[in-house]
Parts: C-alpha cells; sequence; structure tokens
C-alpha cells in the first residue's frame, strides 16, 4: 500500500512539474494573442485582464495600415523561395556526390566543409558584405538569396549525405546496368528516396530564412525592401507604447512558422535528432 | 557534382576568411583609400584605446558564463522529465519546443512587453505575490542574467538532442542498477549521465560557439545599453562596422572573437578525453 502511494505521489510530481513547466513555457505566446486582441485601454488595467472583452480582431488591420507588412511579406517570400528552392536542389546533389560517388579528393573536400561549419559567422561576415557590395552594388536580394544555390550550406549537405549513405548500393548499381547515368540515378531514384530528408532541410530552410535577421539588416536598406523581420523591428522603434499593435504584428511575423510546426512536427524533431546525434 | 558545395565554400567562406585576415591589418573604410597598418587594430584592442572592447569582451563572456550551463540544464531537466512515459508527451514536447521556431524579432518583441518594469506581466505577477519587482534588461545590473533567462525559452532544440540521447540508452543498464539495489540517484550518477557525455559535450559545444556570436535580441532589445552593459561582442563588431565604417579594425575584432572560440573549443575538445565517455571505447 505505502509503495503504491509513494508511485502515485511521483506521478502527480511529475505531471505538475510538466504542466507548470509547459505553462510558463506557453505563457509568453499567450500574453501576445491576448494583447494582439485587446483595446488599448484594457491593455494597461492593473491587476491585468486575461481575456479580452471585446475582442478586438480591428488591431491586425491597424497594424497592417500603419506599416506595409504586406509588402514585407511578399519580399520575404521572394528571399524565401529564392533560397529554399537553391539548398535544396544544390544540398540534394552535393550530398548525393558525396555520399555515393567516387571521385579523388572527395573525403578530402567533405572534411573541409565540414571545418567551415566551426567557423563563426561574424568573421566572413564584413569581407562578404564589401565582396556583394562592389559585385552587385546595395538594397538587392542576391547577397540572401544567391549563396543558397552553391550546396545550401554546409550542415543541409551534411544532413543529406548522412541519409543517402543509407540507402542500398544495389539501387544505384541496378540503374546503373540499365544504362542510367549519375543525373538520372539522382533524379529517378535517389532523390526521390530522400523525400524524408529533402522535406527536413526544406523546412530548417524556410526557418531560418524567415527568422533571419542580421542578413536583411546589412544588405537591405531601402524601407520598400524590407523582410517583415526588419518591419517589426523598425515598428518596435516607432510604436513603442502601441502594444496591441505590436503584439498583433508579432503575432501575425510568428503564423507561418507556427502552421508549419503543426503541420510537420515530425520531420522537425528528426532534423534536429539527426544533427545531434551523428553530429 | 559536388561542385557547388565546393565553388561556395571557396568563395563565401575560405576567400572571406582570408579577405578579413588580410583586412584586419588595414584600416580599410568603405570611403577612403586605405593602407596597411601591421598589427595597429589589434595594439588598439588590447591596450585598451578602444575602450569598449574589453567591455564587449566581459559582457560577453559574462552572457556565456550564465546562459550556457543554465540552458543545458534546463534543457536536460525538460529531457529527463520527458523521457518516462508520460500521457501527453507529444504535447509537452512540442510546447517545451514550440518557443525555439518563433523569429528572434518576434520573441525581442514579446519580451520587451513582458519585461516592461511598469506595466510588464512579469513584475505584475512578482507584486502580486508580494515580492520585491525588478527593471529587468533596463538596469545595468540585472540586464545580462535577464537575457540568460530568456535564452532558456528557446532550449528546445537541445532539449530535443537530449530527449533523443536519453532514449538510445539501453533499459539493461537501469535494469543492472536496479539488480545491485541502486535507487534514482543512482541510475542518474552511474548510467545516465556517463552515458550522456557525447551528446552534453556537442551541446556545450555548440552553446559556446551560439552564445558567443549572440547579436539580434541585444541589437533589438537593448541596443546594446543600458550604459553598455549588454554589448555584446558581434554588436560591438557591428557598430565599429556598419556604424563607425571601421571595416577593417572590424575584422580584427572579428578575428580575435575567432581566435577565442577556436582555443576554448580546443580546451573542451582535450578536456573530453578525460569526462566524454564513448561507447566501444576502451
Amino acid at each position: 500500500m505505502a509503495a503504491k502511494n509513494k508511485v502515485r505521489i511521483k506521478k502527480f510530481l511529475l505531471y505538475l512539474v510538466l504542466i507548470s513547466g509547459s505553462a510558463v513555457f506557453i505563457l509568453p505566446l499567450v500574453w501576445m494573442v491576448r494583447s494582439a486582441l485587446m483595446d488599448a485601454s484594457q491593455i494597461f488595467i492593473v491587476p491585468p485582464i486575461w481575456i479580452p472583452d471585446p475582442i478586438r480582431f480591428g488591431n491586425f488591420k491597424t497594424a497592417l495600415d500603419t506599416v506595409p507588412f504586406d509588402r514585407y511579406f511578399i519580399n520575404t517570400m521572394i528571399i524565401v523561395v529564392g533560397n529554399v528552392t537553391g539548398a535544396v536542389l544544390t544540398s540534394a546533389i552535393c550530398g548525393y556526390s558525396f555520399a555515393r560517388l567516387r571521385w579523388r579528393g572527395r573525403d578530402f573536400f567533405f572534411g573541409l566543409l565540414m571545418s567551415g561549419m566551426m567557423l563563426p559567422y561574424a568573421v566572413t561576415l564584413i569581407p562578404t558584405f564589401l565582396g556583394w557590395r562592389t559585385v552587385v552594388g546595395p538594397n538587392t536580394y542576391l547577397p540572401l538569396i544567391l549563396p543558397a544555390w552553391f550546396g545550401g550550406g554546409a550542415f543541409n549537405v551534411f544532413l543529406i549525405r548522412q541519409f543517402m549513405r543509407t540507402i542500398p548500393k544495389s539501387m544505384d548499381e541496378a540503374a546503373l546496368v540499365d544504362g542510367a547515368g549519375y543525373f538520372q540515378i539522382f533524379r529517378h531514384i535517389i532523390f526521390p528516396l530522400s523525400r524524408s530528408v529533402v522535406i527536413v532541410v526544406a523546412l530548417f530552410q524556410f526557418l531560418g530564412v524567415w527568422n533571419d535577421f542580421l542578413g536583411p539588416l546589412i544588405y537591405v536598406n531601402k524601407e520598400s525592401m524590407y523582410t517583415l523581420a526588419l518591419g517589426l523591428q523598425q515598428f518596435i522603434g516607432y510604436y513603442t507604447a502601441q502594444w496591441e499593435l505590436l503584439m498583433a504584428a508579432a503575432t501575425m511575423i510568428l503564423i507561418p512558422p507556427i502552421l508549419l510546426f503543426v503541420t510537420g512536427q515530425n520531420y522537425f524533431i528528426k532534423g534536429i535528432v539527426m544533427s545531434g546525434l551523428k553530429g | 557534382m559536388a561542385a557547388p558545395a565546393i565553388l561556395g565554400f571557396f568563395i563565401f567562406t575560405l576567400g572571406p576568411l582570408i579577405a578579413s585576415l588580410f583586412l584586419s591589418f588595414t584600416d580599410y573604410s568603405i570611403t577612403n583609400d586605405f593602407r596597411v597598418i601591421g598589427f595597429d587594430n589589434y595594439r588598439r584592442l588590447f591596450t585598451g584605446e578602444d575602450n569598449f572592447f574589453y567591455k564587449a569582451l566581459f559582457v560577453t563572456m559574462y552572457y556565456v558564463v550564465l546562459a550556457v550551463p543554465v540552458s543545458l540544464t534546463a534543457a536536460f531537466v525538460m529531457a529527463m522529465l520527458l523521457k518516462n512515459h508520460v500521457r501527453g508527451r507529444m504535447f509537452f514536447r512540442a510546447v517545451f519546443y514550440l518557443p525555439s521556431i518563433v523569429p528572434v524579432v518576434a520573441t525581442s518583441t514579446i519580451f520587451i512587453w513582458l519585461l516592461n518594469p511598469d506595466i510588464g506581466l512579469l513584475n505584475q505577477i512578482l507584486k502580486f505575490f508580494h515580492l520585491p519587482t525588478s527593471l529587468w534588461i533596463y538596469d545595468e545590473k540585472t540586464v545580462i542574467p535577464t537575457m540568460a533567462l530568456m535564452n532558456i525559452w528557446t532550449t528546445g532544440g537541445t532539449m530535443l538532442i537530449f530527449l533523443a540521447g536519453l532514449e538510445s540508452i539501453p533499459d539493461q543498464y537501469y535494469e543492472a542498477v536496479e539488480m545491485d539495489g541502486g535507487r534514482m540517484w543512482h541510475k542518474l550518477t552511474a548510467v545516465t549521465l556517463p552515458m550522456m557525455t557525447p551528446t552534453i559535450f556537442f551541446n556545450l559545444i555548440m552553446g559556446i560557439i551560439n552564445g558567443f556570436q549572440s547579436f539580434s535580441e541585444a541589437y533589438i532589445m537593448t541596443e546594446g545599453g543600458p550604459n553598455n552593459a549588454s554589448l555584446f561582442y558581434v554588436l560591438y563588431l557591428y557598430r565599429e562596422a556598419f556604424t563607425n565604417q571601421r571595416m577593417g579594425a572590424a575584422c580584427a575584432i572579428a578575428w580575435v572573437l575567432f581566435v577565442i572560440i577556436m582555443i576554448l573549443s580546443v580546451i573542451i575538445f582535450r578536456s573530453s578525453r578525460s569526462w566524454v565517455y564513448y561507447e566501444g571505447e576502451k
């Protein structure tokens, strides 16, 4: 009896900690949504009101009218589409080559690529900036898109290579016998089989670009070319006291990542686990 | 077919790396012609002629020393809680991870609001329980600890890596401890922690590298203030490069950071031989 009670108490404590822990984690987001739906007069009432009354969806519209977030959304999407397409295609091809083709210096170059991952981004930041400035000038999205077309980042190449190494070699051999070239094997066999890891790369790349702040900050200074992240940051500076609008804007910028997370949760988790365990 | 990645490495990594080393020995500043000035940029940093160098270094180290252990511990505890076959595990895991995908600009916006000394939720809660309130990011003394605490909120990725590590520990090991009459404490110290050292090691290295390069939170929330108390190293570098237009000096600042991170990594790698346990290695 005593032992049974002990197990029960333990279980109870476990759930208590888990529930209060997740309450703390979710609280900032709840508070954000709550403030986004509130009348400016309600927001400052002490002690705080939790449920907005009346619920004001108008804050979203006001925020959109104050700052052209629709324009910034399109800008962000241009970068996202250009960048993610490049990253997925080229990291898949490069990962394929590192995983399944034999060529001289393959492992050396792979090691070189991986060593680049340890490099602090701050070290290459300034010359890269100066380089882009001389080659294409300020205020283009090229510096935020084009690099993704060169292998899509060492980390993505790594993820894809690890995955493709697990596909049985007999697959390619059979195709080779049938007279298929390496690119055909990639296109028709390996790439389709690697769907899950390609989705992982696409999701993380999307998040990386969507959430990027430093990149647009450095390369874009014309207001009409701002991304959502830059737009929101500028919004903070201008409307510090209008919390309901700021929170409405923050909520809007958060919706796409959350939707992605909800639909692709398992891919997210798989991707992170892969990066941690095999790294 | 690996050409894009290799080309990319030379154009976007190795090339800029060498260029940055070269520039760090010049007084390049976009507008003027530049000349090579030897170690002058570095001398200015280390002799303290540039007032902000040691300040930024101190701020960043203080942050790393606080944030990395706190976040790692929090992530580890969360993973330990979820390791048991709890009901609603998927839900809890999602809730703990969710903040990690929030854009840093949004995170900063939310926390500026939560941490507002007069009307922010956090101080209201403290007042409700008659606890002392704080100025949080608006006080020189509390700004870095506050940011280290904030960092816990986005530690979900680390938690997932820990969780995967915990789940790969075979049950027999725990059963063996039980047979010897070991309790929870023994399981933790004799099985869990030793088996987890490779994962802890990985997360520690990544935590330090990322911690040293924190930028956006400080840029958005405090702009380095109050009184430069949150002047993170990369924020200092950014100012030097893009506000003061001193590109050469900024490259020297970047190289000092690079060397610091390298030295720390080497120290941790060396020390890892004595505390990281790899299975199958005798």
